[in-house]
């Protein structure tokens, strides 16, 4: 197995937990939506937190890498610039809504904001597999 | 992921509902871990096994059968390695998920007579194993074993 092999692994599981990590977010809101706070929502979020982190760096820093180091690929090619785009978007819009959760009454914002991170992250990966113009 | 060139919904189905089974898995583990003596996040944890995991679990299943069928992984002789290990961590994890829905669901109904906490335990031992298990399953499949 090469080096490119286990950065496409480490690249997927970032994936898998930037999407276990949205899922995990989505039960926590529907959870605050429906019956309130409870300290273990707090310690899920904080869970949701850790693992967002690793999947939000490792889908970048890895699929960066990949961009670099495959032949075929490069970084202006235009599904990866969607990508990133998206990612951007998706990141930027998650974030806003762990801000918007902290705040008195913002959590149908923060589900609002939720909801756009989470499209985001489909699309990205509808444009991983499609790979549109590669 | 290196994956495809062109759009495959059957691929795209099998990647996207792994994702789903193992965000189920997460969120089942986390929260009958964190939800010891809170009888709502218990039943969040729950749940998410049976409407998020188990979904998941056949979108994923199905989108294999179908890429596996497309691309003639059927007809292969010697059968790769991250193909095996996609196979029997698929088909372990339909018996550990089978199991952990019905020991999480006799525990949660004897929670309401104050017992089924062992149950539980059990419930979130399979899906922490279930998770060990697919994280192995994906780095096979993304780095591709020979």
């Amino acid at each position: 197995m090469s080096l490119t092999d286990w950065i496409v692994a480490l690249h997927l599981l970032a994936a898998f937990a930037l999407v276990a990590a949205l899922i995990l977010f989505w039960a926590v809101f529907l959870a605050l939506a429906s019956g309130g706070e409870a300290p273990a929502l707090s310690g899920m979020a904080r869970i949701g937190g850790i693992v967002i982190g690793i999947g939000v760096a490792g889908t970048l820093i890895f699929g960066i890498w990949l961009a670099l180091a495959i032949d075929g690929y490069a970084l202006w090619d235009g599904w990866i610039i969607a990508a990133l785009v998206l990612w951007v978007v998706g990141t930027g819009a998650g974030d806003m809504a762990g801000r918007a959760s902290r705040e008195p009454g913002g959590l149908q914002r923060a589900m609002v904001l939720h909801g756009i991170s989470s499209v985001a992250v489909l699309l990205v990966l509808v444009d991983m597999v499609w790979k549109p113009g590669a | 992921m290196l994956v495809a060139s062109t759009w495959s919904f059957p691929l795209f189905l099998h990647i996207f509902g792994a994702m789903v089974l193992v965000g189920g898995l997460l969120v089942g583990a986390v929260a009958l871990a964190l939800g010891r003596s809170d009888d709502r996040v218990l039943r969040i944890g729950y749940r998410s096994l049976l409407l998020v995991a188990l979904p998941g679990f056949v979108a994923m299943r199905v989108g294999a059968e179908w890429t596996a069928s497309r691309e003639g992984w059927h007809d292969v002789e010697d059968e790769p390695a991250w193909l095996g290990i996609g196979y029997i961590t698929a088909d372990a994890g339909a018996l550990l998920l089978l199991v952990s829905l019905i020991l999480g669901g006799i525990g949660l109904r004897r929670l309401r007579q104050g017992g089924g906490s062992g149950l539980l335990k059990a419930t979130l031992a399979l899906s922490l194993l279930m998770l060990a298990a697919y994280v192995v399953a994906i780095w096979a499949m993304g780095a591709k074993p020979t």
